[in-house]
C-alpha cells in the first residue's frame, strides 16, 4: 500500500490557503447578492430593498467565519467555507424569491420565510464558530462516545413522543418560543460521533473475530448485536415517524462506517440484505411509503385519475422540464405551481432546475460534490482513526442526504422528506449542517497542520493494525 | 482504512454521477415532453399571458381579450354576440381548451405560429410583448343576424354560401351558448360549463347543428335525385313526363306503398311538376331506376361521404350502399340518407352556380399582428355535379316551385328566388316530430350571390303545422334579403 500519495498532507507543511479562502468567499457572497438583484429586476423591475440586508448579513457571516477560521483553524481546508456560504446564500435568495409568490406565502404556510432563514443561518454560523473556537481537538469527542449514543437516541425518538405529524411524517418537535425543530438533523451528527468512537474501539474485533462462511466473514453474535440494533432503530424511525429519509441515512451511514473501519466487504452485503428486507417490509405495510413509491413509478399520473390534478412529483418534473437547458431566469419561473408546504424546502431544487436550468442545477450539484470530495479528502488525510472515521461519516451523511433529496425530487428514486443541505428552508437543517462543516474543518485543520518536527517515519499508516491477509 | 475509504469516495462519486445523468435526462432529453405536457399548467399560463388575436367579420372583431385578476392567467377571451357567433368561433377557455376557428387557428391567434416567427423576432427586439394574429372570415354579419333571429327559440341551423366562390356567409346553430361564460378559470366558469353539457341540458346547446349534426334531408334531396336523373339521361329535360304511378310501390316489397302528400298530381308528373308538388313517387322511382351505385356517385359529387374542412371539420353526410327499397327512399331524402345543413346548402349552391360546386370556406385571410397577410384563401372548384344545362333546368324548376308556393318573397327585390322545401320524417315509424327544411338561392343578373339551407327541428308542437315552406322558408328569405341588401350597398 502506498504510504504518501493518498494524503494531501506532506510533512513539510502546506500553505494555509487562508487568502485563497478569502478570495473565494468574496465570490460566494457576491454571487447571491447579484442573484438578489436579478430576482428584483425580474419581478419588480427595480433593485430589491431586501438585497442590501441579505447581502450585508451574508457578508458579515462569511467575514466573521473567515476570521475565526483564520485564527482557530488556520490550516483547514480552504474550499468548504466558501462552498457552504455560497449554498447558504443561494438558498436565501431562492427562499426570498419564493416569498414573492403570494400563493405559497400565506399565513398558513408561515408567511415570508427568508428572514427566518437568515436568523437560522446566523445561529448556524454561530454554532460553526463555537465548534471551531471551543473544540480545540476533535479527538476530545471520543470521550463522549456513549453519551453521544444516548443523546442521539433521545433526539431520534423524541418526535415519537412529543412530536407532531406534518405532511405525513412525524419528525418535528415544537419548542415553545423557539419554533419547530427536526431533532433528526442534529442526531445525524451526534450519531456519527458515536459510530466513530465505537468502531474505533471495536473494529479489530469486528474485523477479525469471525468465521468464514461461503466466502463471507460472518461476525460473532455479540459483535453482530449492535448492527442489528441500529437496523431495528432505523426501522422504528421509519414505522413510527414515517421518515424514510432519516432511516435510510442512519442505516446507510452505519454500514459505510462499519465497512471503512473493518475493511470487510461482508458488512456491505449484510447491510444491503437488511435494508432490502426492511424496505420491502415497510413498503408493503406503510401506506405513506407505498404512496411515494407509487408516485415515483407513475410520476405524471393524475390524482384522482383523469382529473387534471397532478401530483407534487409531476409538478416538480414539469418545473424541471420547463427549465430546460438554461432555465427561465431567476424570478421568472412558476415554482409556485408546486403546491403544498414543500416548495421552499423539499422542492427547492425544482426551483433551481426551473429558473437556473440544467446548467445551474448541475453547478449546484457539483458544489455539493466538491464539498463531499473535500470531506473525503479530509478523511484520507486525517492521521488518527477516530478523525478518519468521523470525517468519512460526516461526508457520507452529507453525500447520502444530497443523493436522497436530489434523487427524490428529480424522480431518480422515491421521494423522501429530507432537506437539501444549506439550500432548503429549515432552521434545524441549516444549523446542523454548519456544525457538520465546522467539524470537518476542525479535522482537516488537524490533518493539514504541519507536524511539529520533521519526522519522515511518522506516518498515518503506522498506527494501523498490521495484518496478514 | 484508506482503501475502503477510497471505495466509499468512489461510491459517492457514482451517486453524484447518477444525479447528473438523471438531471440531464429530465432537463434535456425529456424537457420538451414535460414542457408541453397537457397537465403542465405553464402551457396554459403562457397561452393567456398576452392577448389573443381576433376573429374578424366585416372588418370588425367579434372577439376580444380582457385583463383578469387571476394570478395565473393575465388575459381572458371575450366575444361580442357570443351566442350568435359561437357556431363559427367556438370557444377558447382557460380550462376547457379551444374549438372551431379558435382551435383550428389557435397558433395564429396566440402568435405562436411558425409563419409569425419574423414578427415575433421583431417584437422581441423592440421589447414588445408577443401579439396574436387575426383571422378574417368570409361571414356576413347581417346574414348571420337574420338567420340567428329567424331561428329564435327554435332548435335548428342555417348555412348560407356564396355559390360563386364558396364563401360561407352565415353559419348559425340554435340553441347556442355564450362562450364568454366559461372562458375563465373560476368556479362560475365550471358551473356554466357543466350546465351546457348534454347530461345537464337536453337541448345540447354546444352541438354545432350546422356542421356536426346530420338530419334526413327529406324532400330537399330530390334536387340531387333530379340532377342525377338528368345527368344520366334517364330523363331528357325537366318537362318530360315520367312514368311512375301514384302511390309508388317500393321495389322488392309486398305492396308497400309510398304515398304522396298531395293527391292526384303526381302520376307521370314531369320533374318540374314533381319538384313543385314534392312527389315522392316520381323521385323514389327515379332513384330506383338509377340504382344505388349511380345515386351514391351523384350524392358524392355534391360532397356526400366525405368530411369537409372549411377549415373547421364538419361531419360527413352519408348516402350509403343499400338495398332497393331503402335506396328508393334514400332518393327522397329518407331511410339512411343523412345530411348536414352545410351539405344541403352546397346542393343549392351547385345548382345556383350553374353546376359548379365551389369548395365552401369561411376563413378568407390569416393576418399577422402587423397586418401582413400570412395566408389568403383562393376560391376553388370542388366538383361539377351537373352540366350547366341541367343546372339551368333545375333552376327553372326550383324558381317555379317558389313562385307557385305560399312562400312570401315580396321583401326580396331585384332577384329571383329558387328553392325546395322538405319535411323530413324522423324517429321510428315517424313517431317524432318532423324536421322542416328549406334550401334556396337568389338569382340576380350577375349570377347568384347566396344559397341558403335552413333546418328547423321540432318547430311546432303540432305535426300539421310543421312544413318547410311555413317554418324554414321565411328564415331563408330573411337571410337572402340581408345578403342582397349588403350586395347593393357594397
Amino acid at each position: 500500500m502506498s504510504q504518501t500519495s493518498n494524503t494531501t498532507v506532506s510533512t513539510g507543511g502546506l500553505p494555509s490557503r487562508r487568502n485563497t479562502e478569502l478570495a473565494m468567499l468574496v465570490f460566494a457572497v457576491l454571487i447571491p447578492v447579484l442573484a438578489y438583484a436579478n430576482v428584483g429586476l425580474a419581478k419588480e423591475e427595480t433593485l430589491p430593498t431586501g438585497m442590501l440586508g441579505y447581502g450585508l448579513g451574508l457578508g458579515l457571516l462569511a467575514g466573521v467565519a473567515h476570521l475565526v477560521v483564520r485564527r482557530y483553524a488556520p490550516y483547514a481546508d480552504p474550499l468548504m467555507l466558501p462552498i457552504a456560504t455560497l449554498l447558504n446564500g443561494l438558498g436565501l435568495v431562492l427562499i426570498w424569491r419564493l416569498d414573492q409568490e403570494p400563493t405559497i406565502t400565506t399565513d398558513a404556510l408561515g408567511g415570508p420565510l427568508a428572514p427566518d432563514q437568515l436568523v437560522w443561518s446566523t445561529v448556524g454560523v454561530a454554532l460553526f464558530l463555537a465548534v471551531l473556537i471551543f473544540l480545540k481537538d476533535h479527538r476530545i469527542l471520543q470521550r463522549y462516545t456513549y453519551i453521544s449514543m444516548v443523546v442521539a437516541l433521545i433526539l431520534l425518538a423524541s418526535p415519537i413522543f412529543v412530536g407532531k405529524e406534518v405532511n405525513g411524517a412525524r419528525i418535528w418537535i415544537t419548542i415553545p418560543g423557539v419554533g419547530s425543530l427536526q431533532p433528526g438533523e442534529f442526531a445525524k451528527i451526534i450519531i456519527a460521533v458515536f459510530f466513530a468512537g465505537y468502531l474505533m474501539v471495536k473494529r479489530d474485533a469486528l474485523a477479525l473475530a469471525s468465521r468464514r462462511f461461503m466466502g463471507l466473514y460472518l461476525p460473532r453474535g455479540r459483535d453482530m448485536g449492535p448492527i442489528l440494533v441500529i437496523w431495528a432503530i432505523s426501522l422504528m424511525i421509519l414505522v413510527f415517524e414515517t421518515d424514510l429519509g432519516t432511516s435510510l441515512l442512519f442505516f446507510g451511514i452505519f454500514v459505510v462506517m462499519l465497512y471503512v473501519a473493518t475493511e470487510r466487504t461482508s458488512w456491505i452485503i449484510f447491510g444491503l440484505l437488511l435494508s432490502a428486507s426492511g424496505a420491502v417490509f415497510v413498503a408493503n405495510t406503510n401506506s405513506h411509503v407505498g404512496v411515494r413509491v407509487h408516485n415515483w413509478l407513475n410520476p405524471l399520473e393524475n390524482e384522482p385519475p383523469d382529473s387534471g390534478n397532478v401530483t407534487e412529483t409531476a409538478q416538480s418534473m414539469f418545473a424541471f422540464g420547463s427549465g430546460g437547458l438554461f432555465g427561465s431566469g431567476l424570478g421568472q419561473g412558476f415554482s409556485r405551481l408546486i403546491q403544498g408546504i414543500g416548495a421552499k424546502s423539499d422542492y427547492i431544487l425544482a426551483t433551481v432546475g426551473e429558473e437556473l436550468g440544467l446548467t445551474g442545477l448541475m453547478a449546484v450539484i457539483l458544489l455539493y460534490a466538491l464539498l463531499i470530495e473535500r470531506g473525503m479528502r479530509t478523511a484520507l488525510a486525517a492521521r488518527d482513526p477516530f478523525g478518519k472515521l468521523l470525517a468519512v461519516g460526516l461526508s457520507g451523511i452529507f453525500a447520502i442526504q444530497v443523493f436522497v433529496v436530489a434523487g427524490g425530487v428529480t424522480g431518480l428514486i422515491p421521494l423522501t422528506g429530507m432537506t437539501m443541505p444549506f439550500l432548503a428552508q429549515g432552521g434545524s437543517s441549516v444549523i446542523a449542517n454548519w456544525a457538520l462543516v465546522a467539524l470537518l474543518l476542525r479535522i482537516s485543520d488537524t490533518a493539514r497542520r504541519p507536524a511539529p518536527a520533521p519526522a519522515p517515519s511518522l506516518d498515518a499508516e503506522q498506527t494501523q493494525v498490521v495484518r496478514t491477509t | 482504512m484508506n482503501k475502503p475509504m477510497r471505495r466509499v469516495a468512489v461510491f459517492c462519486g457514482l451517486l453524484i454521477l447518477a444525479l447528473l445523468v438523471r438531471v440531464n435526462w429530465v432537463q434535456f432529453v425529456q424537457a420538451d415532453d414535460l414542457q408541453n405536457h397537457e397537465d403542465n399548467r405553464r402551457v396554459a399560463i403562457e397561452r393567456y399571458a398576452h392577448p389573443r388575436g381576433n376573429i374578424i367579420v366585416d372588418g370588425e372583431p367579434i372577439t376580444g381579450s380582457v385583463e383578469t385578476d387571476d394570478t395565473d392567467f393575465t388575459y381572458k377571451r371575450t366575444w361580442t354576440d357570443g351566442e350568435m357567433w359561437a357556431p363559427v368561433t367556438g370557444y377558447a377557455s382557460q380550462r376547457y381548451g379551444t374549438t372551431l376557428l379558435e382551435g383550428v387557428n389557435d397558433s395564429i391567434l396566440t402568435g405562436d405560429d411558425d409563419r409569425l416567427f419574423f414578427n415575433r423576432t421583431i417584437d422581441m427586439l423592440t421589447g414588445e410583448d408577443q401579439r396574436g394574429g387575426n383571422v378574417v372570415t368570409t361571414l356576413d354579419a347581417d346574414a348571420q343576424r337574420a338567420a340567428f333571429e329567424g331561428l329564435g327559440d327554435n332548435k335548428g341551423a342555417v348555412v348560407a354560401i356564396d355559390p360563386r366562390t364558396g364563401e360561407i356567409l352565415a353559419l348559425v346553430s340554435t340553441p347556442s351558448y355564450d362562450p364568454s361564460t366559461f372562458a375563465g378559470n373560476s368556479t362560475d366558469d365550471d358551473e356554466a360549463w357543466a350546465a351546457l353539457q348534454p347530461d345537464n341540458n337536453p337541448d345540447d346547446p354546444m352541438l354545432n347543428r350546422a356542421l356536426r349534426e346530420t338530419y334526413p334531408p327529406g324532400s330537399t334531396f330530390k334536387i340531387v335525385t333530379a340532377a342525377a336523373a338528368l345527368e344520366n339521361g334517364l330523363v331528357d329535360d325537366v318537362n318530360e313526363e315520367t312514368e311512375y304511378e301514384d302511390p309508388y310501390i317500393l321495389p322488392d316489397t309486398a305492396d308497400v306503398e309510398l304515398p304522396n302528400q298531395i293527391p292526384n298530381v303526381c302520376e307521370d308528373a314531369s320533374i318540374r311538376e314533381a319538384i313543385r308538388w314534392s312527389c315522392n313517387s316520381v323521385f323514389a322511382g327515379l332513384s330506383n331506376d338509377l340504382g344505388n351505385e349511380t345515386m351514391i356517385e351523384a350524392a358524392e359529387s355534391f360532397g356526400y361521404n366525405e368530411e369537409p374542412f372549411i377549415p373547421v371539420r364538419a361531419t360527413a353526410s352519408s348516402y350509403p350502399e343499400d338495398n332497393r327499397p331503402q335506396n328508393a327512399q334514400a332518393g327522397i331524402g329518407q331511410a339512411s340518407n343523412r345530411a348536414t345543413p352545410l351539405q344541403m346548402a352546397m346542393v343549392a349552391a351547385a345548382v345556383a352556380n350553374n353546376g359548379s360546386l365551389m369548395r365552401p370556406y369561411m376563413v378568407d385571410q390569416l393576418v399577422a399582428p402587423n397586418l401582413n397577410v400570412v395566408e389568403q384563401h383562393e376560391p376553388d372548384e370542388m366538383s361539377r355535379p351537373m352540366s350547366s344545362d341541367t343546372a339551368r333546368q333545375l333552376q327553372d324548376a326550383m324558381e317555379y316551385m317558389v313562385e307557385e308556393s305560399s312562400i312570401d318573397t315580396g321583401s326580396v327585390e331585384g332577384a329571383t328566388i329558387g328553392g325546395k322545401t322538405g319535411t323530413a320524417q324522423h324517429g321510428e315509424n315517424n313517431e317524432e316530430l318532423p324536421y322542416a327544411w328549406f334550401i334556396s338561392y337568389a338569382m340576380t343578373d350577375e349570377g347568384s350571390p347566396v344559397a341558403v339551407a335552413v333546418v328547423v327541428e321540432d318547430g311546432s308542437d303540432e305535426r300539421d303545422q310543421i312544413s318547410g315552406s311555413g317554418l324554414a322558408a321565411p328564415i331563408a328569405i330573411d337571410v337572402i334579403e340581408a345578403v342582397l341588401e349588403g350586395e347593393n350597398a357594397g
